[in-house]
């Protein structure tokens, strides 16, 4: 079956002490007027809560809010945590205020995109899209 | 018998009236359509960044709803024209440019600079673990340790952060929240160890919790006992240091996280209104603490609306705090602002522009009547300043200050047809939102529902379609872009070394401390939280005092009053 065929499933999370939500909740809300299922976990989880989150819901891609500097800690630890549960056909989208020069770190640790500040409505959706159907059907 | 000159429309009268509506007719029927038909307007429509409607032009009938007395004088009631008679004549605002990172050694290091830098206010940004009550030693805290701000666990680390600084000589502003009162008792405490006299010493906390829990996000606690804690900073510091604001009430936050302009300034109202209720329950009269609320707002890109915005709270708070609240003395009714500009508002594209839409947005704050302002640095897109943009920002605000002019006279666009109209439409606009407030059962109550979570979010989403196709015009983003842009930008950098010595200290400090006297005084702390009728700031001020950490404090009472964790809502 073709992945992009189905309802594609979403966890959006926000991760550790950073409470900047205004992005989160407006990715949330872009993907889900999309015709994405949304869960959105809400403040102050750990990598841990997300992930198993994620695979009780199911979900094609997990993401990732960060502003707070946090992202080279957070990051690594979910991916770590996705391969660990052998859940690692869940992808990871990250986003919030990265530095560049983090940003080819990041993938190659295994974060599918990396969406930053002022991103377009229509260029989220299109990346969880483009990110689920690159992984093809599961 | 006739009406007194003050409760006069600031509308022309009944002669004038006539002839000036004949005018504004004709001039329609002439001019403008003469000219619409050659060539027409941009808009359809046009509206403020908040979404009040734009008329063409304004003349003296738009005063009409507003009365001369509303108006007023600077330093009269209600205070729309600024909270002193003479405003910048006297002295310019207070520049102070928030600042914080790494150990109380490197954010030490930095006040030192602004100062030389002609800097005339401290303004202190925590680490996200002091923010929230963690220790650095914390599992919480991993990977966030002096990072986005300083980290402060112990009275030693507040020693360090002021060291060389005299606090009698300068105000500082700790920007914090759940953990506030734990901090403001290590001030104290500090203060106590040098032998300065608290009445001397000027500053605040932020301690603004209400609107944590609607827009910025910081909590420890559930929303009654935290608004207890606030409380009982206000009271303590209206006993006891004279000078001090012991609260910062908040808009910038609501802002920040996607609120209107609107819903900034009237979130600000509804939330005093809370903690005057909890204040005055004590028995304490309102002019007893009144005169020391202070408030914080952003100064966000369209320049008239954030004049109005500033000019009509004023005089939404003065009349709050003499009809509903009964103060005598004017110095209860005269609302004080921080100001900063709106860091939301810059963009990583063309970061160097930033330059100019912070320094717009601090000609808005002073034309707006700011006490003090906090310019954003152009980097701040990118991680927190370096001392180069600080610097630049800073000198954006003495620009204006001593270069433009517009200090010279005390709230210059007073009169201007168009800003008393739209400071009146304002005015209104936040007394509907109180009053939906009231009518639905008060702020805590709504707090806890998530009321205002849902109008801020609401407007965010709408301000980010605005953004995507193009309603919304930002430089550089959505217009103007520069597809080939390479950024070149000397960033701020993490010293990897923080968490480990910062680490180190609070252990010395653990090591070094009377384990029992600790212990029993976290006991009395107990027995204080549980007593609605004590005041925890001397219990806390004797805990820090002793090596009490700010994580073992809060771990201690979340252990009483249980933690917060939000419905979530998008």
């Amino acid at each position: 079956m073709d992945a992009s065929q189905d309802r594609i499933r979403v966890i959006i999370a926000k991760v550790g002490l950073d409470g900047h939500d205004r992005g989160v909740k407006i990715v949330a809300r872009t993907l889900r007027d999309a015709g994405m299922d949304v869960i959105y976990t809400g403040l102050h989880r750990t990598p841990e809560e997300v992930v198993d989150a994620a695979i009780q819901e199911d979900v094609d891609v997990i993401g990732v809010s960060i502003l707070s500097g946090a992202h080279m800690t957070v990051f690594p630890r979910l991916v770590e945590l996705l391969k660990a549960k052998g859940a690692d056909d869940i992808r990871v989208v990250g986003g919030g205020v990265i530095p560049d020069d983090d940003l080819p770190k990041l993938r190659a640790l295994g974060v599918s995109e990396i969406l930053l500040q002022d991103t377009p409505p229509e260029t989220i959706v299109a990346a969880v899209r483009r990110v689920v159907a690159e992984r093809g059907a599961r | 018998m006739n009406e007194s000159n003050a409760s006069l429309s600031a509308g022309p009268d009944a002669g004038t009236r006539a002839a000036l509506a004949n005018d504004v007719e004709a001039w329609e029927k002439t001019e403008v359509a003469g000219f619409l038909a050659k060539a027409p307007e941009r808009a359809k429509r046009f509206e403020t960044y908040g979404g009040f409607p734009l008329k063409r032009s304004y003349t003296a009938l738009d005063l009409d709803e507003t009365r001369l007395d509303d108006i007023g004088l600077p330093g009269r009631y209600p205070f729309t024209r600024g909270p002193y008679p003479t405003m910048y004549r006297g002295r310019f605002w207070t520049m102070r440019q928030i600042a914080g990172f790494g150990t109380a050694e490197d954010t030490n290091q930095r006040f030192k600079y602004l100062i030389e830098q002609g800097q005339t206010g401290l303004s202190t940004d925590f680490d996200m673990p002091t923010l929230m009550g963690y220790d650095s030693d914390h599992p919480m805290s991993e990977g966030e340790v002096g990072r986005e701000g300083v980290a402060i666990d112990t009275l030693a680390d507040m020693e360090l952060l002021f060291d060389g600084i005299d606090l009698e000589k300068i105000s500082v502003s700790m920007t914090i929240n759940p953990s506030a009162w734990i901090l403001l008792a290590m001030y104290v405490a500090l203060a106590r160890m040098r032998g300065y006299d608290l009445d001397k010493l000027s500053g605040t906390i932020q301690a603004d919790i209400l609107k944590e829990y609607q827009a910025q996000k910081e909590w420890a606690f559930p929303v009654a006992p935290s608004v207890r804690i606030v409380r009982d900073s206000i009271t303590w510091c209206a006993r006891n240091m004279k000078r001090y604001n012991p609260i910062n009430i908040s808009g910038y936050h609501i802002s920040e996280a996607g609120g209107s302009p609107l819903d900034e300034v009237a979130f600000t109202m509804c939330n005093l209104i809370a903690y005057v209720e909890e204040v005055t329950k004590t028995g304490m009269h309102v002019d007893e603490f009144a005169p020391r609320l202070a408030f914080f707002y952003v100064c966000q890109a369209d320049f008239f609306e954030e004049i109005a915005k500033f000019r009509a709270v004023r005089r939404v708070y003065a009349k709050i705090m003499r009809e509903r609240f009964g103060a005598k003395n004017p110095e209860s009714m005269r609302l004080r602002f921080h100001c900063q500009t709106a860091a939301a508002s810059l963009t990583k594209p063309q970061y160097r522009i930033n330059v100019v839409r912070t320094g717009l947005q601090a000609l808005a704050a002073v034309l707006g009547g700011a006490q003090s302002l906090h310019t954003n640095g152009m980097d701040e897109a990118f991680a927190i300043p370096t001392e180069e943009t600080m610097k630049i920002a800073l000198r954006t605000q003495q620009i204006v200050a001593e270069e433009s002019g517009v200090a010279s006279v005390v709230d210059p666009l007073g009169g201007s047809y168009f800003v008393e109209s739209l400071t009146t439409q304002y005015e209104r606009a936040i007394f509907d939102i109180v009053d939906e407030v009231d009518r639905n059962g008060g702020t805590m109550k709504l707090t806890e529902e998530g009321w205002f979570q849902r109008r801020i979010a609401d407007f965010a989403y709408d301000v980010a379609l605005k953004k995507a196709n193009g309603d919304k015009p930002v430089i550089g983003v959505n217009r103007y872009v520069e597809d080939d842009e390479k950024f070149e930008i000397e960033l701020h950098p993490y010293d990897s070394t923080t968490a480990e010595r910062q680490i180190a200290r609070l252990r010395r400090v653990r090591a070094g401390r009377d384990r029992a006297k600790v212990d029993a005084l976290m006991e009395r702390l107990v027995a204080v939280a549980k007593d609605e009728r004590e005041n925890i700031m001397p219990v806390t001020i004797d805990l820090v005092t002793a090596g009490a950490t700010m994580g073992e404090i809060v771990e201690r009472l979340k252990g009483l009053w249980g933690t917060y964790r939000e419905q979530p809502v998008f």
